[in-house]
C-alpha cells in the first residue's frame, strides 16, 4: 500500500565515476532509513515481542505451547469466527456500496465539485470511530436517540426498538460500522475507476459491445483485482476495530480485540496476559495472508490500471 | 479474594523487620537517617523507624510516583493535593485512567527507573497476582489491627483500601417505580433502561454486578452462573441495554436511566449531574469489594511510599475518601471513635447488615472464567 519512490539517479552527460556511483548508491539508501527504522521499532520489534509472549508462560515465563492451545478453543476459537464473519460481511457490503457510490460520481456530467466534496467527506467519516462513534450513534438512534424521536413523530408513534432495530446486538456493530467503511471504500477504489479509460469504452463500442458486455468482458475483468484488494483493506479495518464494538455491545458479542483487552487490560482477568498475546499473533498472521493477498491482487490489477 | 499466608512467613517478616530496625539504629545520624526504608515493615514508637524519621526521610525524598489515580475517583484529586501540601512532596501521577492490568505492567517493565511506581491501589485478584509475583514489599501501617483480618494479607504485603457496595441507581424522573431489588428489575417497565458500567469480562464493577446477581438468584461466591443467567434473562425481556458505556452521561442523557455500579461511583459520578438520582443497594443481595493499596518491592521512594500508607490510614486519609463517597475500610472505626465525616458518611446509602464477606481467590477466579467463557454465549 505505501510506495516509496527511489529517487532516480539522473543521467548527465559525463559518465560517473564508480566512487561517485558508490556515494549515490548509499544516498539512496539513506533517504530510505528513516522509514526503515521506523518499520524495524514501530512493527517488526512489536511483532516479534508478541510472538515470543505468545509462547511464554504468564506467570513463570517459561515456553509453552498453551497460550496457543487456548486460544484456538472454546470462547477464543468462537469469538476468531465470530471476528472473521463480522468482518467479511462489513467488507462486502460497503464494499458493494462503496463501489456504487464512487461509480455515480466518477460518471456524474460536471461533476469535479461533487467528487471533490464526496471524496475530502469521504476521507473524513473514514477516520471516525472509536467511542465517540458509538456515543454519536448512541445519542442518534438508541431508544431516547433523536431521529429515533423523529421517526417516531412522523410515523404516529413507531418506535424502531420495538420492531426488532437495537444498536447493542452484532447487527448494530454491523450497522455503526457502515458509517466508516463506506466512504473508506469510496476512497480507495476511486483511483481504481480513474484507471478505466474511456478509450477503452469507446473501442468496445466502436466493435458493437453494448454495456453489458463492456462491463462483463472489459470493464469487469481490469476491475475485478482492484475490488476485490480493496474489499480485503476493508476486511481489515472492521478485523482490528476495537472500541466500538465494546462500548456498543460491551462484550456480549465475543469478538477477538475485545477478547485481548480483556485479557491485558481489564480489571477482572488476572494473570493471562499471555494468552492475550497468543491470539494478537494469530490475528497477525491472518492479517499477514491478507496483506499477501492483497499484494498478488494489486499486481494483478496494475497490469491494466496504470 | 483474600488470602492467608502460613504464619512462618509473618515471623519471617517480623525478624526482618526486627534486623532491619536494628541496623538501623547503628546508622542513624540526624541530618535525615539512613534507614534503608525499602526493608521497614512498620514503624516503631521511637528510634529510627518512627514516624517522624519517616516524615523527615520521605521529606528529603521529595516525590512520590503513584499511578491510575483519577483525580475525580474515591477524591484522589484532594487526597494528592493535601498529601503534597503537608509534606512537600510533589506526586507524579502516571496514566491517571489506566487500569489494575495497567500498573502490574509497569511495576514490572519499569523496575529499576525512578519514574517507577511507589504504590499501587489495584483490584484483589491483581494484588494477589503481585504478591505472588513478588512485586510488593510488605508494610502495616499504624492502624493495621483496624483493617478487618479478612481484608488484608496477613504478611503486609496488600491491604483493602476502600470499595462499597454493588447498588442500583436510577433518576426517578424516567423512572416512575423505584427498583428496590434485582429480582425487581424484571420489571416490563424498566425496558431498554438498565444498563452496566462496562463489560463484564473486562470492568470490575460490571463483574461484581453479575456476581451480586447470582447471589440474589440462588448462587454463590462459587458459582456466579445464575448471575449470567439473570442478565441474559433481562436482555431477553429487552430490559437490559449490555452497552459498555454505560455511566453517568447514558444516565443523564436518558439511554439508560437505571444504572447498576458501585455505590460510591453512583453517589460520587451520577449523582452530582442527575438531580434527583436516588440510590439503594438491592435488598436481595449484598456484594462488597474494596480495591488494595500495595507499595512496589522496587519503589524508587521507598520512604514517600511508605509515608502515602501512613497518610491514606490515618483518620484524614480515611474521611477524604469518605468524602469522596468511598468507604473506607476503617469505617467502622471511624463510626465507633466519633471521627467520621458525618455529612459524608450520611450520603452514603445505609450499608446492609452483617459482617464484610468476600470471595476467596478460587472462587473468584472460577468466576471469572465461567463469565470469561458464558457472558457472549447466553447473552449474545
Amino acid at each position: 500500500m505505501i510506495e516509496v519512490a527511489a529517487p532516480e539517479a539522473r543521467a548527465s552527460g559525463a559518465r560517473p565515476s564508480p566512487v561517485a556511483r558508490a556515494v549515490r548508491a548509499s544516498l539512496r539508501w539513506a533517504g530510505v532509513l528513516p522509514f526503515g527504522l521506523y518499520i524495524a521499532l514501530g512493527l517488526i520489534a512489536p511483532t516479534i515481542a508478541i510472538a515470543i509472549a505468545a509462547f511464554q508462560d504468564s506467570n513463570t515465563g517459561a515456553a509453552t505451547f498453551s497460550n496457543i492451545d487456548a486460544a484456538v478453543h472454546g470462547e477464543y476459537l468462537i469469538g476468531l469466527r465470530t471476528s472473521i464473519e463480522l468482518s467479511v460481511l462489513t467488507a462486502i457490503v460497503p464494499g458493494i456500496f462503496g463501489l456504487l457510490i464512487a461509480y455515480a460520481i466518477f460518471t456524474a456530467k460536471r461533476g469535479v465539485v461533487l467528487r471533490r466534496v464526496v471524496i475530502t467527506a469521504s476521507g473524513v467519516f473514514a477516520n471516525f470511530g472509536g467511542v465517540p462513534l458509538a456515543l454519536v450513534f448512541i445519542a442518534t438512534i438508541s431508544t431516547t436517540g433523536v431521529v429515533t424521536g423523529w421517526i417516531q413523530d412522523l410515523f404516529n408513534g413507531f418506535n424502531i426498538w420495538n420492531h426488532g432495530f437495537s444498536l447493542y446486538t452484532a447487527f448494530g456493530v454491523f450497522f455503526v460500522y457502515m458509517y466508516f467503511q463506506i466512504p473508506l471504500m469510496v476512497l480507495v477504489i476511486f483511483p481504481a475507476l480513474e484507471g478505466l479509460r474511456p478509450a477503452w469504452r469507446e473501442a468496445a463500442q466502436n466493435m458493437g459491445a453494448g454495456t453489458w458486455q463492456y462491463w462483463r468482458h472489459v470493464g469487469g475483468p481490469v476491475l475485478f483485482p482492484s475490488f476485490l484488494g480493496c474489499l480485503l483493506l476493508l476486511f481489515g479495518g472492521s478485523f482490528s476495530a476495537y472500541a466500538t464494538a465494546e462500548a456498543l455491545t460491551g462484550g456480549t458479542i465475543p469478538l477477538t480485540p475485545i477478547q485481548i483487552g480483556s485479557l491485558l487490560n481489564g480489571n477482572v482477568i488476572a494473570g493471562q496476559e499471555n494468552l492475550g498475546y497468543a491470539l494478537g499473533l494469530i490475528m497477525i498472521v491472518i492479517i499477514a495472508i491478507v496483506m499477501v493477498l492483497y499484494t498478488v491482487l494489486q499486481r494483478r490489477a496494475a497490469r491494466w490500471l496504470r | 479474594m483474600r488470602k492467608s499466608k502460613a504464619v512462618a512467613v509473618v515471623v519471617a517478616a517480623a525478624s526482618t523487620a526486627v534486623f532491619a530496625a536494628a541496623c538501623g539504629s547503628s546508622n542513624a545520624s540526624s541530618g535525615g537517617s539512613s534507614v534503608d526504608w525499602s526493608k521497614v515493615t512498620h514503624l516503631t514508637a521511637s528510634g529510627p523507624d518512627s514516624m517522624a524519621n519517616l516524615v523527615k526521610d520521605a521529606e528529603k525524598e521529595g516525590q512520590l510516583n503513584v499511578i491510575t489515580l483519577p483525580s475525580n475517583w474515591a477524591n484522589y484529586g484532594n487526597i494528592m493535593k493535601d498529601f503534597t501540601a503537608k509534606y512537600h512532596i510533589h506526586i507524579t501521577d502516571a496514566i491517571p485512567e489506566g487500569s489494575s492490568g495497567q500498573e502490574l505492567q509497569a511495576i514490572q517493565t519499569e523496575k529499576g527507573q525512578s519514574r517507577a511506581p511507589d504504590v499501587v491501589d489495584v483490584g484483589t485478584p491483581f494484588a494477589v497476582e503481585g504478591a505472588q509475583k513478588g512485586y510488593w514489599a510488605p508494610y502495616q501501617v499504624q492502624s493495621w489491627k483496624n483493617i478487618p483480618a479478612d481484608a488484608k494479607d496477613t504478611n503486609g504485603d496488600y491491604y483493602a483500601d476502600y470499595g462499597g457496595y454493588v447498588a442500583i441507581g436510577y433518576n426517578p424522573a424516567k423512572v416512575k417505580v423505584p427498583p428496590t431489588s434485582f429480582a425487581s428489575l424484571t420489571n416490563p417497565a424498566y425496558k431498554n433502561m438498565i444498563a452496566l458500567n462496562g463489560s463484564p469480562t473486562s470492568a470490575g464493577a460490571a463483574f461484581a454486578a453479575v456476581y451480586a446477581a447470582a447471589l440474589a438468584n440462588g448462587g454463590s461466591f462459587s458459582n456466579i452462573t445464575p448471575g449470567i443467567q439473570f442478565f441474559a434473562h433481562l436482555k431477553k425481556i429487552g430490559n437490559f441495554v449490555p452497552t459498555a458505556t454505560g455511566g453517568p452521561t447514558t444516565v443523564q442523557n436518558g439511554t439508560t436511566p437505571i444504572l447498576i455500579w458501585w455505590d460510591y461511583l453512583l453517589a460520587s459520578e451520577v449523582k452530582p449531574v442527575v438531580p434527583g438520582f436516588k440510590i439503594v443497594i438491592p435488598s436481595d443481595s449484598s456484594f462488597a469489594s474494596y480495591y488494595d493499596q500495595a507499595i512496589s518491592a522496587s519503589a524508587p521512594d521507598p520512604a514517600a511510599a511508605r509515608l502515602w500508607e501512613e497518610y491514606l490510614y490515618s483518620t484524614t486519609g480515611q474521611n477524604l475518601w469518605l468524602a469522596g463517597f468511598a468507604r473506607p475500610i476503617e469505617l467502622s472505626t471511624l463510626v465507633s471513635a466519633g471521627t467520621v465525616d458525618k455529612s459524608a458518611y450520611s450520603s452514603l446509602p445505609p450499608a446492609p447488615a452483617g459482617a464484610l464477606t468476600f470471595p476467596t481467590q478460587a472462587q473468584d477466579n472460577t468466576a471469572e472464567s465461567t463469565i470469561t467463557a458464558d457472558w457472549a454465549k447466553d447473552l449474545g
